[in-house]
C-alpha cells in the first residue's frame, strides 16, 4: 500500500526555487533515507510531506490523501505524520511526561491516565521512564531526541518523518538515537529520513534518494546507490562523504 | 534661616496620623481602579497582541493605529478626551471613575499589547512547527505552547508597565477621582501642611510598588525558573 505519493512536487522562497520538479513515493513499511548535500532541498522536501512548508506546486498525498487541496483538514493529516526535528523542539515548560501526553490528550481525548499509560510504554521503548517528571532542560541532548520521538510516536502515527535527527547531537550520544529509530524500522514503521548517517542509510534503508539541486537525483537502493551510482553529482557527493 | 525650614519643614506626625483613615479610603480607590484597569488593560493588550500577529492585514492596520495613537499621545490628553470629550456627546455619559477605569485600562492595553508580541515573537519557530507538526491548530499552539511560554519571558517587562499604570492612577485626580492623590490634595490644602502630607503620600504609593514587584518577584521564581 502506498502510503506517501508526492507528485511534481515544487518549491520556492520568492524568486528562489528549490524544489524543481520531485516524484516519488513510499510504500507502507518502507524506510526511505533522504541524502545530499547542505541546500539541496532535503530538509525543504521533507517539510513539504506535513506542509510545514506551503507547496507551490504539484500534489503530496498522505495515505491516499491530497496535503495540497486546502478542503482537507491538514491538521487531521499531521495527527497520523509524526515528525522529528534536529533541534528536537521539545516544549521546555512542559515536564517530559506532559510532552508527551499533550497531543493524545488535546487532540485524541485521551483521559490523562491512558495517555500517560502510553507515554510510560513509549519512553521505556526509548529508554527515559526514569526521567518521566523531568523538564526539556535536565536532558542531554541524545534523551531529548529520544523523548521527541516518544512525543511523535505518542499520537500512533502512520508515517514518522526525521530531520536530520542526530545532526545536533555529541558523537557519543548518536547511537542511542539511532537504535531508537532501528527498533522502529523493524517494527515497521514507514520513515522518511534526512540524515547526513550514511552508515544508517545503508544498514536501515530500503532506498536511499540523492537529492541535489532541487532534483530528485538518483533513488535505489542502499547497495547500488552507494556501491554503484549512476550519476556524476551522486558520485562525486558519496565520494566526499564515504 | 535654618530653623525657619525646620520649622516649616518638620515631620508632624499628629497630622500624619490624622490624614492616615482618608489616605487609606484614597489608596482603597486607587488600587480598585488599578485591579480592574489592569485585568482589562491585559486582556485589550493580549487581543491586541493577536490581531497585530494575524494574518489578516486589517486586523495588523487596526492593531497598529490603536497602539500608534495610544503611544503617541500623553495619558492626561486621553483622560481629557474620554471623560470631557466623549461625556460631551449627547448620547454618553460616565463617571470619573469610570472614565479613569477606561483610560488607564485603554492605555495600558496598548504597551501590553507591544509587550506581548514580542514576547509572542521571542519564542522559537522549532516550538510552533513541533506543535503544528503534532496536529495542533494555531489556536492550540497559542495557547498551550507559545502563550505559556512567552508569559514567563514577559513577567518582568509586564510589571513594570503595571508599576507605570499604578502611578498613572493618580492623574486621575485632575478629573475628581477620589484616589490616593485626591485624598492627599485635600488634606494637604486643610492641615496647610503639605510637606508632611505629601511626603506620607510617596511613602505610602512607595511602599505598594514595592509590595508589586515582591509579588512579581515571587511569581518569577516560582514559574519562570524553567
Amino acid at each position: 500500500m502506498t502510503m506517501i505519493r508526492v507528485e511534481n512536487l515544487k518549491k520556492s522562497f520568492g524568486d528562489l526555487e528549490v524544489l524543481k520538479d520531485m516524484s516519488t513515493v513510499v510504500e507502507e513499511k518502507e524506510v526511505i533515507c533522504v541524502i545530499g548535500p547542505s541546500g539541496s532541498g532535503k530538509s525543504t522536501f521533507l517539510r513539504c510531506l506535513n506542509r510545514l512548508e506551503e507547496i507551490s506546486g504539484g500534489h503530496v498525498y498522505i495515505d491516499g490523501t491530497d496535503i495540497t487541496d486546502p478542503k482537507n483538514d491538514i491538521n487531521k493529516i499531521r495527527q497520523d505524520v509524526g515528525m522529528v526535528f534536529q533541534q528536537f523542539n521539545l516544549f521546555p515548560h512542559k515536564t517530559v511526561m506532559q510532552n508527551v501526553t499533550l497531543a493524545p490528550m488535546k487532540l485524541k481525548g485521551l483521559d490523562k491516565a491512558a495517555a500517560e499509560k502510553k507515554a510510560y510504554e513509549l519512553l521505556d521503548k526509548v529508554g527515559l521512564r526514569e526521567k518521566a517528571k523531568a523538564y526539556p532542560g535536565e536532558l542531554s541532548g541524545g534523551q531529548k531526541q529520544r523523548v521527541a520521538i516518544a512525543r511523535a510516536l505518542a499520537m500512533d502515527p502512520k508515517i514518522m518523518l526525521f530531520d536530520e535527527p542526530t545532526s545536533a547531537l555529541d558523537p557519543e550520544m548518536v547511537g542511542d538515537v539511532l537504535d531508537v529509530m532501528k527498533d522502529l524500522a523493524r517494527e515497521g514503521m514507514t520513515m522518511v529520513v534526512v540524515t547526513h548517517e550514511m552508515g544508517f542509510a545503508a544498514e536501515m534503508g530500503d532506498r536511499v534518494l540523492f537529492i541535489d539541486g532541487g532534483y530528485i537525483v538518483e533513488e535505489n537502493i542502499p547497495k547500488e546507490l552507494f556501491g554503484n551510482p549512476q550519476h556524476e553529482r551522486t558520485k562525486a557527493f558519496l565520494s566526499k562523504v564515504l | 534661616m535654618r530653623a525657619a525650614f525646620f520649622l516649616k519643614g518638620d515631620v508632624r506626625m499628629d497630622n500624619i496620623i490624622n490624614a492616615l483613615p482618608y489616605l487609606m479610603e484614597g489608596l482603597q480607590v486607587t488600587l480598585y481602579i488599578f485591579v480592574i484597569a489592569i485585568i482589562i488593560g491585559f486582556i485589550i493588550g493580549l487581543i491586541v497582541a493577536l490581531f497585530r500577529l494575524s494574518p489578516f492585514k486589517i486586523l495588523n492596520w487596526i492593531a497598529k493605529i490603536f497602539v500608534d495613537a495610544i503611544r503617541g499621545t500623553p495619558f492626561i490628553v486621553q483622560l481629557f478626551f474620554i471623560y470631557f470629550g466623549l461625556n460631551s456627546l449627547d448620547f454618553f455619559s460616565m463617571s470619573n471613575t469610570t472614565a479613569g477605569i477606561v483610560t488607564v485600562a485603554i492605555n495600558a492595553g496598548a504597551y501590553f499589547s507591544e509587550i506581548i508580541r514580542a514576547g509572542i515573537q521571542s519564542i522559537d519557530k522549532g516550538q510552533t512547527e513541533a506543535a503544528r507538526s503534532l496536529g495542533l491548530n494555531s489556536t492550540q499552539n497559542m495557547r498551550y505552547i507559545i502563550l505559556p511560554q512567552a508569559f514567563r519571558r514577559m513577567l518582568p517587562t509586564i510589571t513594570n508597565q503595571a508599576i507605570i499604570s499604578l502611578k498613572d492612577t493618580s492623574l486621575l485626580s485632575v478629573i475628581g477621582v477620589a484616589d490616593l492623590t485626591q485624598e492627599g490634595k485635600i488634606q494637604a490644602s486643610q492641615t496647610f501642611d503639605a510637606f508632611n502630607i505629601y511626603l506620607i503620600l510617596g511613602v505610602i504609593y512607595f511602599i505598594v510598588i514595592y509590595l508589586l514587584s515582591m509579588l512579581a518577584n515571587f511569581i518569577e521564581r516560582k514559574f519562570v525558573l524553567r
